[in-house]
């Protein structure tokens, strides 16, 4: 059998720092592998036989944590899920104890998902252990900018010199971020576009633009991302009626992009919000593609941060 | 890797597979509820030679599967693999079938544990045996195959390359020794 020698991978997935372009494509690969085990009539492998995965969720999810769980349940980890909202965290215990208190029951890898930026870094020095970082604040949600770039992969073949527009809330999103750390490095042309109020200063490694028609032409991909709503009591916002004038992507503004190009959306989605609500269920639409490429994306990060490491 | 010498030429790979044929044909005595599942990749190669030999003697066809085991070897955790995984796909049920699990070289036993796991996770066969083109030893488990193209006792620093016509341009077996040993 052939088999080829694998990068070395950084114990934890925190954000883009650590990695580079061989080391990201070698995981894109192992993904693209991982479809094929979840394409077979039984979806289980025993790659990860012997090892404990916690998903450990201080914020409310439903893909991203079911997500990991099925990923990890795939390769025949055992799971424990793990939600801030029922825990003692309620009862004022710490991140610090109540990692601390999970490390002593044998977890080997820790799927975080918190509210709070950097949580996970400190995370990997409490504990040692591959940490994944599942979204923290607004700083980075590596997986699902992973996902997006094999997703993106998958309908335009490399990422090499295409341009990719992303659409919407930039100054809060960490989806945002992420793939702004992400797709240039795999070839990519980013430009972030939305209001000037949520628009951070700057985004190293993206164009920024308030114009979103600039933002669209010759785009050969279109990101969006959900208005967060509860920016409006902030004033961030004029009117909700506004910003769908000035930044919903209609079919009518994704004719400005080049034909064909796909529309892809984190979720969850705001229909007729962030984008006109039928847009959504187009062939033009990646967004159940996006989904089912999540299982094998963390089934490609699960498998490198774990396997080679047990012994 | 040096080369060493030809263990097998392509008129001696043929008659240890129609051997092999035949003597599947009479352990079976026939071929019902007989089925190839060949391991990836020269396994496949030789599984569907098995098949067409089979089907010339018999006249009837039997299914043919392919199995990749990648995922199932016990010892991804020690050398941390880039997994290639290739595809699984046995269009058949398995269930009360006799299966035929071909691979090209039984060395350590383990690829044959893994594929044994991995078919038993897609069906009850009522049984399994194992054909392989060449037996070298060494084994690590308690294995062993039901046909044997040719038993070749081999040292551990050598290394036995199958080689096929569809996957290699010439049917041959090969003896290498590897240059760090």
């Amino acid at each position: 059998m052939s088999q080829s020698a694998t990068p070395t991978f950084p114990k934890h997935l925190l954000d883009f720092r650590d990695w580079n372009r061989t080391q990201v494509e070698s995981l894109l690969e192992t993904a693209q592998m991982m479809q094929e085990v979840l394409s077979r009539p039984v979806k289980k492998v025993p790659a990860l036989t012997g090892f404990t995965v916690a998903t450990v969720f201080f914020e409310p999810s439903t893909r991203t944590r079911i997500s990991f769980e099925l990923a990890a349940r795939r390769m025949s980890a055992d799971v424990v899920s793990f939600a801030g909202a029922t825990s003692s965290t309620t009862k004022g215990e710490t991140y610090k104890d109540t990692l601390r208190t999970l490390d002593q029951m044998g977890i080997d890898a820790y799927i975080l998902r918190v509210d709070a930026a950097g949580v996970c870094h400190q995370a990997f020095g409490w504990l040692q252990k591959p940490i994944i970082n599942a979204g923290d604040g607004w700083r980075a949600h590596p997986t699902q900018a992973l996902l997006d770039a094999f997703t993106l992969r998958e309908k335009l073949g490399s990422l090499e010199g295409k341009k990719i527009a992303i659409v919407g809330d930039i100054l809060h999103s960490r989806v945002a971020r992420s793939n702004v750390e992400l797709l240039p490095m795999l070839g990519a042309q980013v430009v972030a576009c939305g209001p000037a109020t949520l628009l951070p200063r700057s985004l190293p490694g993206a164009a920024l633009t308030t114009d979103l028609r600039e933002a669209l032409t010759e785009a050969d991909a279109v990101m969006v991302l959900r208005l967060q709503k509860e920016r409006m009591d902030k004033g961030l916002l004029p009117s909700l009626p506004e910003y769908i004038a000035g930044y919903q992507i209609t079919e009518e503004r994704l004719g400005w992009a080049k034909p064909q190009a796909p529309l892809l959306h984190p979720g969850p989605m705001n229909r007729d919000v962030e984008l006109e609500g039928t847009l959504a269920d187009t062939p033009r639409s990646l967004v159940e593609r996006q989904v089912a490429n999540g299982q094998a994306v963390r089934m490609a990060v699960l498998y490198h941060l774990l396997v080679g490491k047990k012994s | 890797m040096i080369f060493k010498s030809k263990l097998l030429n392509d008129e001696e790979v043929r008659r240890a597979l129609t051997r092999i044929a035949h003597e599947i044909i009479e352990k079976n005595k026939g071929v019902d509820k007989l089925c190839l599942v060949g391991i990836h990749t020269r396994g496949i190669t030789l599984a569907r030679r098995l098949g067409k030999l089979i089907e010339q003697f018999e006249g009837q066809a039997i299914p043919m599967g392919i199995l990749d085991i990648t995922l199932y070897r016990d010892d991804l955790t020690e050398i941390g693999l880039q997994p290639r995984v290739r595809e699984t796909r046995i269009p058949f049920d398995l269930n009360g079938k006799a299966v035929v699990l071909v691979d090209d070289v039984l060395y350590t036993g383990r690829t044959a544990r893994a594929a044994l796991d991995a078919l038993i996770d897609l069906g009850r066969p009522s049984r399994i045996y194992l054909a392989v083109l060449v037996d070298r030893g060494h084994r690590e488990l308690p294995i062993r195959a039901d046909f044997v193209g040719k038993n070749l006792p081999t040292a551990k620093s050598e290394v036995v390359k199958v080689k096929t016509q569809e996957d290699d341009g010439e049917d041959a077996v090969e003896l290498w020794e590897m240059e760090d040993a």
